[in-house]
Formats: structure tokens, C-alpha cells, sequence
């Protein structure tokens, strides 16, 4: 375990190795009898997924690590290409399981750009209130895990307290815990179902709260400071060569955030801080996520004030060649019934076109590039996860590190194997 | 912007509200240090890669009026409403690059590769790139000329074939169904 200074030294220059994403065995130790290879993964509790890092060790040093990916490849993108669009916004949000209002957010937003679509008011308001719920749900599993891994076993079950609450907010919502399909092109699937606003707005008193009691938990506990500072440095040049975005991008002091800097949804219309530590080191990282969750807890109770006005508006655009029509007029109506069918068959038909739509995920940027030939299927989708571009920066990261900050370090960078090998 | 200083310049396009640059790609290497150094795009955010082989092949159907072209006996659900625009090669691949500065600015670095036809490597201007472009390699079978480690990235070493090309089977796997097979 390596003994941190109170102030980490961040380093001049460049870190990244030859190979940006490689730390390639020294030539001095290239013959050494000295070296030791292991295997950490493909199956470690904490690679949150399946992820195979190889690492050379010189007694407890790491001095060479690559890291194999492709585990929990399934195919996404090409399956993707074989539904009809409306179907394959159901696959979106099963890319990152636990940030999976952002995946669905952003592919849904991407046909709408092609579409031209417009978004109702309601709609606007309830994705941002459901996307920032999941971003505290997504900090809370990184923090119980992340806490876990280092020996903190508690962390996880209060952490798993408020998680389950806000699953049970999705539940109310959408009918799902996890991957609910609530975005439909054009707005929500469903209106809002009474009830929801009260239970939402007990969850955002409570919340603040609960943030204090884990920094009561750890951020005066010695073995959390010692296994956390000064340890994983990142430059924020090295940073910004890397592609790193989201809550490391902003550990190692570059202040971006796309939900201030290229608003989307009513993102301009809210208050809230952009959190940015300079060190770039695994604690601050750790300090941006959890004043991340207050931020959000903020957002969530601005949206859930201008919600609270907008009872009785329409949740999804007026818009009958994509919008399903509602279900008691399908009785009635002989069009409505037709394009139910047409639909729901068919498929909408999405106007020839490549657009690429970025939204700040827990993670950092999530972008979507799709491609459209103008038929009821996209041609291409590609997803770029913010946890495949964190995962280059490891090599860099573990430059002088140790075995034991490996765990420290990988979870730091919060990467989730389903959004890496997709 | 202007980017008429842009190395290698094919053309610019603006559609949806985003710039495109279709570069040269023997020149891309001098194009990405231009917009990194002289334009401010300092984060490579993406790399996608897209085969457009079959593109437009679908022909256009539909019972809707018979205008030349249509035909009464493809359902509207089996062709286009129209044909799109074609593309100049098989390959495109796109490079997504950001600016960290007020406004967000966002560009598109384009190139056009027929199959086999190798891209130079830009994980000498971003290092970002380095995974990226194995991902290319691996899923469609884009080489990449100066890549300092280029191996698979999600398939397996000896995996053959490239996944997300349009001639590879959805679940390209071969099963056995019987014994006698």
C-alpha cells in the first residue's frame, strides 16, 4: 500500500506510454528471472464485469499491464442494424446497465435529430429528472463497490439503501427497476402516474443527507485516504490526449461538463454546479462523484418543481407517422388503427442522414452516431461509452503503481464491462 | 470556422447542424495535426467506422402511385421511398473531434476506404485513438497503416472474418441443427 502525501504532486509532461493503451515491460527487466506474470481477471470481483488485465510484477510493483476487453462482447450495434428503429431503442440502455437512462436518452435523441421531432415540455423536464436519478444511481454502485474493493464493507449496504429506492421510483414510473424503454421517440412512452411526484420528492429530502452519512463513513478513515490519495495520477493533458471525459476528466482539473457547456434538454434552464478537483488522483475522483450525486439530488428537485406544473400537458409529440396513437383510439379510429400497424409492423421511417448526439452520462461523454438510409432500419450505430476511452487511460494511470492500488485505480476510472465491449 | 487551410481538403458538409470534412486519406495525418493545432480540436472523442456495401440496393417499393421504378408487387415495407445519395467508396470512417472551449464546437473528420484500402493512424496526434482503431481493424476490417499494436480488440486472436461488415451474418456462427448435417 502505497503512503500517500497530503497533497499529491500531479507530474509535468506526458505519462502515456509508447503504446497509449500498453505498459511494455522495461528492456532492463526484459530478461529478469525476477518478473512475474498474472492473469487479474478474466473473473475478479472487481473488474465489474469481465475484464483481463495482464500484469507484470516486479515484487509489488507493476511494471508491465494490457488490458484484454471483448468478454461481454454481444453485438449491439449489429444486431441494431436488423431492428426496426423503434425496436432498437430497447437495445440502447442494455449497452451500460447501470447508467441505462443515458444510453436510451441518447439514441432516442439521435433519431430525433434525424426526425426534426420536437420534444414537449413534460417530456423535457421527465427525462432530465430521470437521467439525473440515474446518475446518483450509478455513483451510489460505484461508490458501494468501488468502497468495497478497498475493504469497506458497509459502504455497499447504505450505498444499496437509496439505490433501491430509486429503483423503486423507476418502477413507479416506467413499470421496470433497470432498462425501462420510457423514452420513445417524440417524448415518453407513458404519462407520469400520480403518485410519482410526492414519492420523488421524499427520495430528494432525504438524499442530501445520506450523501453526508458516507463521507462520515470514509473521508476521515485513514486506510481510505492512504489507498486513495495520490494514487492513479492523471494530468489533465495527459487526460484531455486520452479522451478521457465525465468525472475523471474533471478529477484531474479540466472543467467540462456537456450538460453546462453544449446544453441539451433544459439543461440551461437549471441551477447546478460543475464539480472540478485538480489532483487527478483516485480520491478526487471520488470527491467529484459524490458532490455530482448533491448536484444532481438539485436538478432533480428543479424538475420536479417545474413537473409539478405541468399536470395534465402532453408527454410525446403530435406526430401520428412516428407516435404510436393512444390506445382507446384505437377502438374508434379506423387511421388510428392503421397506423398503430403500420407502426408497430413497419416500422417509421427515418429521413436519410448521419448525425453524432453527445449527452454527459455518469461516466463522461456518451455519443451515438448513427446513419440512416432513409428506411425503417438504421444502417449503422455506433456507441462511443465513456468507460471504453476510461480504460485507455489505465496503462498511463498504473505508471509506478502498485498490485494493490490496481483495484484502487480500475475502479476509479468507473468502467462498465457491458458499455466497453457492447 | 474556415477550413480552407485543412490539408488534403475533399469537401465540407453541413447538414443537421454538423460540419463534416471528407479528407484525403493519405493526407489525414496532416489534416488531424491542422484542426488539432491551428483550429483548437484537441479531443478525438470517437472513431466510427461505417461499410455501406448494399447501400441502396434495396430499390425503391410501395402500393402508392406507380411512378416508374415501383412496383405493385413489393410492399412498402420490402424496398425506399426514395433512393439515397451514393457514397464514393465502400468504407467511411469517421473521426468525431471536440473542443474544449465555449460553444462546444464539434467536427467531423471523414475518409473514404474501398475494402483492403489501409488509413493511416492517428494515435500519433491523439492517443485516444489507439483502441479505436483496433476497434475498426477488428469489427470491419479497416487496416491501419502505423499503428503502433494493432491487434483484434473484441474478437478473439484467431477470430475470422470482421463482424460488422454488411456481408457478415447476423449470428454468423455456423450451428450444426441435426447430426446428419
Amino acid at each position: 500500500m502505497a503512503i500517500a502525501p497530503e497533497r499529491p504532486e500531479i507530474y509535468a509532461g506526458s505519462r502515456i506510454p509508447r503504446i497509449p493503451t500498453v505498459l511494455e515491460l522495461p528492456a532492463a527487466l526484459r530478461d529478469s528471472d525476477d518478473v512475474l506474470q498474472v492473469n487479474f481477471g478474466p473473473n475478479h470481483p472487481s473488474t465489474h464485469g469481465v475484464l483481463r488485465l495482464v500484469v507484470d510484477l516486479h515484487g509489488e510493483t507493476v511494471v508491465g499491464l494490457n488490458a484484454k476487453v471483448g468478454y461481454v462482447h454481444t453485438g449491439f450495434e449489429k444486431n441494431m442494424e436488423a431492428k426496426t428503429w423503434w425496436k432498437a431503442i430497447t437495445y440502447a440502455p442494455r449497452i451500460d446497465y447501470l447508467a441505462y437512462q443515458a444510453n436510451e436518452l441518447v439514441f432516442v435523441q439521435a433519431i430525433e435529430k434525424l426526425l426534426g421531432l420536437p420534444l414537449p415540455e413534460k417530456a423535457t423536464w421527465m427525462r432530465m429528472l430521470l437521467c439525473e436519478l440515474n446518475r446518483i444511481h450509478s455513483h451510489l454502485v460505484w461508490l458501494g463497490t468501488a468502497a468495497l474493493e478497498l475493504g469497506a464493507i458497509s459502504m455497499f449496504w447504505y450505498c444499496f439503501r437509496e439505490r433501491d429506492q430509486i429503483l423503486d421510483l423507476s418502477e413507479l414510473v416506467t413499470g421496470y427497476r433497470m432498462h425501462t424503454r420510457y423514452f420513445q421517440a417524440g417524448g415518453l412512452a407513458e404519462d407520469v402516474p400520480p403518485g410519482f411526484y410526492p414519492e420523488c420528492r421524499r427520495f430528494v429530502e432525504t438524499m442530501p443527507g445520506a450523501v453526508d452519512q458516507y463521507e462520515d463513513l470514509v473521508d476521515r478513515n485513514q486506510i481510505w485516504l492512504k489507498r486513495t490519495k495520490g494514487l492513479g495520477l492523471l494530468s489533465a493533458d495527459d487526460a484531455i490526449a486520452l479522451g478521457q471525459t465525465g468525472p475523471v476528466l474533471r478529477g484531474s482539473g479540466v472543467d467540462w461538463d456537456l450538460r453546462r457547456d453544449d446544453p441539451y434538454l433544459a439543461y440551461d434552464r437549471v441551477d447546478f454546479a460543475v464539480p472540478v478537483y485538480e489532483n487527478g488522483d483516485v480520491y478526487d475522483r471520488y470527491r467529484v462523484r459524490m458532490d455530482e450525486m448533491r448536484e444532481s439530488t438539485r436538478i432533480v428537485e428543479q424538475c420536479l418543481r417545474r413537473l409539478e406544473r405541468l399536470d395534465g400537458e402532453p408527454w410525446i409529440a403530435d406526430d401520428r407517422k412516428v407516435v404510436l396513437p393512444p390506445r382507446e383510439e384505437l377502438h374508434t379510429s379506423m387511421e388510428s388503427l392503421i397506423h398503430h400497424f403500420k407502426i408497430v409492423t413497419e416500422g417509421y421511417r427515418v429521413p436519410e442522414g448521419e448525425v453524432y448526439v453527445a449527452v454527459e452520462s455518469p461516466r463522461g461523454e456518451l455519443g451515438c452516431y448513427v446513419v440512416s438510409d432513409g428506411g425503417p432500419r438504421p444502417w449503422r450505430v455506433k456507441f462511443r461509452g465513456a468507460s471504453f476511452v476510461a480504460l485507455e487511460a489505465t496503462a498511463t494511470c498504473m505508471v509506478d503503481a502498485y498490485i494493490a492500488d490496481l483495484i484502487a485505480i480500475v475502479g476509479s476510472l468507473d468502467t462498465v464491462m457491458g458499455e466497453v465491449d457492447r | 470556422m474556415t477550413f480552407g487551410g485543412v490539408p488534403g481538403l475533399v469537401e465540407v458538409r453541413e447538414a443537421h447542424g454538423e460540419t463534416t470534412l471528407v479528407v484525403d486519406p493519405a493526407r489525414l495525418v496532416e489534416a488531424s495535426l491542422h484542426v488539432r493545432d491551428e483550429l483548437g480540436f484537441a479531443m478525438l472523442v470517437d472513431i466510427a467506422a461505417a461499410d455501406y456495401l448494399g447501400w441502396g440496393q434495396g430499390g425503391v417499393a410501395g402500393h402508392i402511385g406507380t411512378p416508374a421504378g415501383r412496383s405493385i408487387n413489393h410492399p412498402g415495407s420490402q424496398g425506399l421511398q426514395v433512393l439515397p445519395s451514393p457514397k464514393p467508396k465502400r468504407f467511411a470512417m469517421n473521426y468525431h473531434l471536440l473542443a474544449l472551449r465555449p460553444g462546444a464546437p464539434r467536427l467531423r473528420l471523414q475518409v473514404w476506404l474501398d475494402d483492403g484500402e489501409a488509413v493511416p493512424s492517428v494515435t500519433g496526434v491523439w492517443a485516444t485513438a489507439d483502441w479505436h482503431e483496433r476497434e475498426a481493424w477488428d469489427m470491419m476490417g479497416i487496416p491501419v497503416e502505423g499503428h503502433p499494436n494493432l491487434q483484434r480488440l473484441l474478437m478473439d486472436e484467431d477470430w475470422e472474418g470482421h463482424p460488422l461488415r454488411k456481408d457478415y451474418p447476423l449470428g454468423g456462427e455456423p450451428v450444426r441443427f441435426s447430426s446428419a448435417e
